[in-house]
């Protein structure tokens, strides 16, 4: 089917404005969060319906026409990246709170909700919802399900898997399968859990409902300063050797707190390797202690300053650095890349001394971030785009850092999904048979191929002229990096 | 040990070559658990426990793989007895939070999370599928695959882990699990209260809303009981908060709950198992009914008298479990002749043959334990 006659197609039961075939319309829909990446689409619908969704489906479907979903356009793996022969479907478009159960602590909503809005909706209650992406004030709840999307406070809170009980989801052929329910658990084999980080490879999420959490009376903040980020990755092994599970707990390293000072004051300590932020949440007598135990083992574990929010204005002045350094990074670059790999955290000292290496060998600056209490890293590398070659020598370097996390026993995504941007790494995170696996379960829900294709998971053509890099589970790769 | 998991996938290839059906078993403590011939109440065509056919034990491939306290993470081979990892586990202070039932002292890693069963605090903590954080398998074809892995966040590829757990062996043999860990609460305590059912079930989700460090929680025979864990400043904070009488064989009580030896699950008829939304008010179905997970779990044990409609109940109950957004599993059969989990939308049953025909092509394991032909 050719452009025209979809789109008359599509006009048949949505509006004009709901199809945009032109150029500049669908400029906006060139990119997700990754905006090296840029394609522009067939054709954008922008349903308002469950039923419209489910027609655009069987449309598309019928004609072997390949289908993208994009939730608020936030993520930072090309995930939603459109493909030029499909259709770009939007979901902005169902943005209704559906029902919210205060009794049961749950939440019926639409996929174009934004996270931080259920929050709001929650919040006369007492309630919140507990994942907490830093992008939370604008990506939405159904591009989280396909992400399985994270926060600084997962370590205690869980990820989005941890945090949903329902969802509606049409398959390619525009059926409706109901997965989940209003139970803690569901008849069946798991796929609550298989649909969650799915990056709209299985199904299109038209409904999700999510639990919610009562809000902790009280939270407080541990600001510690170390001289050696080894002493500061320590601290974090000390508090939760100590069986403390802090409600957030954050690194930054010097590059990346002298970026963020500049533009937010937050009063970091400058001279600091490494700062950390250890949160405690609770009843206000339980804070107090934990405070105490977190500010302890900060001191013993060879802090050289150490400061405890006094207020709220505190905490969140204290946390405002640290969500700061994204933008941070965008004010003194450029340009950023921003990686995402996950390591066991016993091995931080020796990716951060890789990366350091790594970082002089191609002459970028990085700045770290770290969700320390999950081993969930972030380095930013700073370039130009502008400079030729530079984005080319920046996507080397950031798969050499994801290479490295694998051989430290970790993954190549956290969080952010492997969309377009880590699909060769998985190459290297997976061996043949499960990569075919994958394939397999890609199958049982979607057999043409026609959801998000090209994403996710490579085929295995791709990883054997990608052979030259192949490294599984510490069989050495890239000889010319510092071994560790 | 890389020996064991190359005999086990010889005999996972054998029996797929020859069309063999094979049973995943090994401590045995599960058997009752799901349709087929292990469920000893399967009166039509029970298995020989002495030298049943088929059986593919994994108890050889046992023990830690690696445990990092401060990582908060354990890997361990599927063999590995439960009670033996949860030892370990405590001597550093750390628990299974989803406190699994073991139903015997044979009770392994992979059966824990093949029958995907958690217990008294799941409402609070979580399931075992929200510990799973990686797995190594052998699927139908004899492959060793990996998935996940041993940290705490990771996206790469499909959650093929938590998939497995709780698919009670149909797709694939389970050869090592990692699974997130954490630390034992400082202190406990046991709150009883006497109250109705209706207002237990008010009560139990009001206490949910709440930032309290409420851990498990069981209405039966109008006493509502209450654990609370944690720090203890949050647990002395929350037990001037509930009053209610504190009783000191706390531990046995939950432990009696988790392990089915409290004398409401032995009373030697059918248990249903109703997993529903946690503020239905209380369930009008024939028989005695237990509950847990601040209302989101009523066990039923059925009336059975003689001239009593087993049919008339089985249908009464699944609708009951479905208007009330869930569903009824028969849990312990004792004989009664139905489904014991409750059946799936014809579309949700599509993808489910359609991924057992994926990682189980030749149909070896367990065939039939969850649905026909699954």
């Amino acid at each position: 089917m050719n452009s025209p006659q979809l789109v008359a197609s599509l006009r048949a039961f949505l509006p004009p404005e709901a199809v945009l075939h032109e150029k500049e319309d669908m400029r906006p829909y060139e990119c997700d969060g990754l905006s090296a990446y840029r394609q522009t689409p067939m054709i954008v619908a922008l349903p308002q319906t469950e039923e419209e969704v489910a027609r655009i489906l069987r449309i598309c479907h019928a004609a072997k026409v390949p289908v993208v979903a994009r939730g608020a356009g936030t993520g930072l793996s090309g995930g939603a990246l459109p493909h030029a022969e499909g259709v770009l479907l939007s979901l902005a478009k169902l943005k209704q709170i559906l029902e919210l159960d205060p009794a049961a602590r749950t939440a019926r909503v639409q996929p174009g909700v934004r996270n931080l809005a259920i929050s709001e909706a929650a919040a006369q209650y007492g309630l919140y919802y507990a994942p907490d992406p830093s992008s939370q004030i604008a990506c939405s709840i159904g591009g989280n399900v396909a992400e399985n999307s994270g926060g600084v406070h997962c370590l205690k809170y869980g990820l989005t898997v941890h945090n949903i009980l329902k969802l509606r989801v049409l398959t390619i052929e525009g059926e409706l399968l109901e997965i989940g329910g209003d139970s803690l658990d569901a008849p069946g084999y798991d796929l609550l859990a298989l649909m969650t980080g799915s990056e709209g490879m299985l199904g299109v999420v038209t409904e999700v409902t999510v639990k919610l959490t009562p809000r902790p009376q009280k939270a407080q903040v541990v600001l510690a300063a170390f001289d050696d980020i080894r002493k500061a990755g320590n601290a974090v092994a000390n508090v939760i050797g100590a069986g403390i599970i802090p409600a957030g707990m954050e690194m930054m390293d010097q590059i990346t707190t002298r970026a963020v000072e500049e533009y937010v004051h937050a009063g970091y300590n400058l001279e600091a390797a490494a700062i950390l932020l250890c949160e405690s949440d609770g009843a206000a007598e339980e804070v107090a202690e934990e405070i105490d135990r977190i500010d302890e083992i900060m001191i013993k574990s060879g802090a050289t300053e150490i400061r405890i929010s006094r207020d709220e204005a505190e905490r969140l002045r204290f946390w405002a650095g640290r969500k700061a350094a994204f933008p941070a990074a965008g004010r003194v670059s450029p340009d950023y890349y921003c990686m995402d790999g996950t390591i066991p955290r016993k091995n931080l000292a020796q990716v951060l001394t890789g990366i350091e290496a790594l970082s002089g060998k191609y002459g970028l600056r990085c700045m770290n971030v770290f969700h320390a209490g999950d081993g969930n890293l972030h380095p930013l590398i700073l370039y130009d785009a502008n400079r030729p070659g530079e984005l080319e020598l920046t996507e080397e370097f950031g798969a050499q850092i994801l290479q490295m996390c694998i051989q430290a026993g970790g993954t190549i995504t956290g969080e952010h999904g492997v969309g377009i941007e880590k699909i060769d790494q998985m190459c290297s995170q997976f061996k043949t048979a499960e990569l075919q696996m994958f394939h397999a379960v890609k199958a049982a829900f979607d057999p043409d191929g026609l959801l998000n294709p090209g994403k996710a998971v490579p085929v295995l053509r791709r990883c054997a002229e990608h052979g030259a890099m192949h490294v599984h589970r510490g069989e050495e790769k890239f000889p010319e990096l510092p071994r560790f | 040990m890389q020996h064991t998991v190359h005999q086990l996938a010889d005999t996972i290839r054998a029996a797929a070559e020859n069309n063999t059906p094979l049973l995943i078993r090994s401590g045995g403590t599960k058997d009752f658990y799901g349709n087929g011939p292990l469920n000893p109440f399967n009166t039509v065509s029970p298995v020989n426990p002495v030298s049943p056919p088929g059986i593919l034990d994994a108890r050889a491939y046992a023990g830690i793989v690696d445990y990092e306290p401060t990582e908060l993470v354990v890997t361990a081979r599927s063999g590995t007895r439960l009670a033996d990892l949860e030892t370990e586990l405590r001597k550093q202070g750390q628990m299974l939070a989803f406190e699994p039932p073991h139903f015997g002292p044979d009770a392994t890693l992979g059966g824990c999370v093949a029958s995907g069963l958690s217990g008294p605090s799941r409402a609070s903590a979580g399931a075992v599928r929200d510990f799973v954080l990686g797995l190594r398998m052998l699927d139908g074809k004899g492959d060793d695959l990996s998935f996940g892995g041993q940290v705490m966040k990771n996206v790469a590829g499909y959650d093929v882990s938590r998939l497995m757990t709780g698919s009670m062996g149909t797709l694939g043999l389970l050869l090592e699990v990692s699974l997130k860990v954490l630390p034992l609460p400082a202190t406990a305590l046991t709150l009883r209260f006497q109250m109705s059912e209706a207002e237990a079930i008010k009560k139990m989700n009001l206490w949910g809303g709440r930032s309290l460090p409420v851990s498990a929680t069981c209405f039966y025979e109008g006493e509502l009981t209450v654990r609370l864990s944690g720090a203890v400043p949050a647990v002395r904070a929350a037990r001037a908060i509930l009053g209610g009488e504190e009783i000191i064989e706390g531990r046995t009580f939950w432990e009696s709950l988790r392990e089915q030896t409290h004398a409401f699950f032995q009373q030697g008829k059918p248990l249903w198992r109703l997993s529903i939304k946690s503020t239905i008010p209380p369930l009008l179905l024939p028989g005695k009914q237990l509950i847990e997970w601040g209302g989101a779990l009523r066990w039923l044990v059925a009336d059975t008298n003689a001239g009593a409609d087993t049919e008339a109940v089985q249908i009464a109950v699944r609708k009951a479990a479905q208007d009330a957004g869930g569903h009824a599993t028969l849990f312990r059969s004792y004989g009664l002749h139905t489904p014991i989990f409750h059946p799936l939308a014809p579309a949700m049953m599509n993808i489910t043959q359609r991924l057992k025909e994926k990682f189980d092509p030749d149909r070896i394991f367990n065939l039939g334990r969850m649905y026909p032909g699954i």
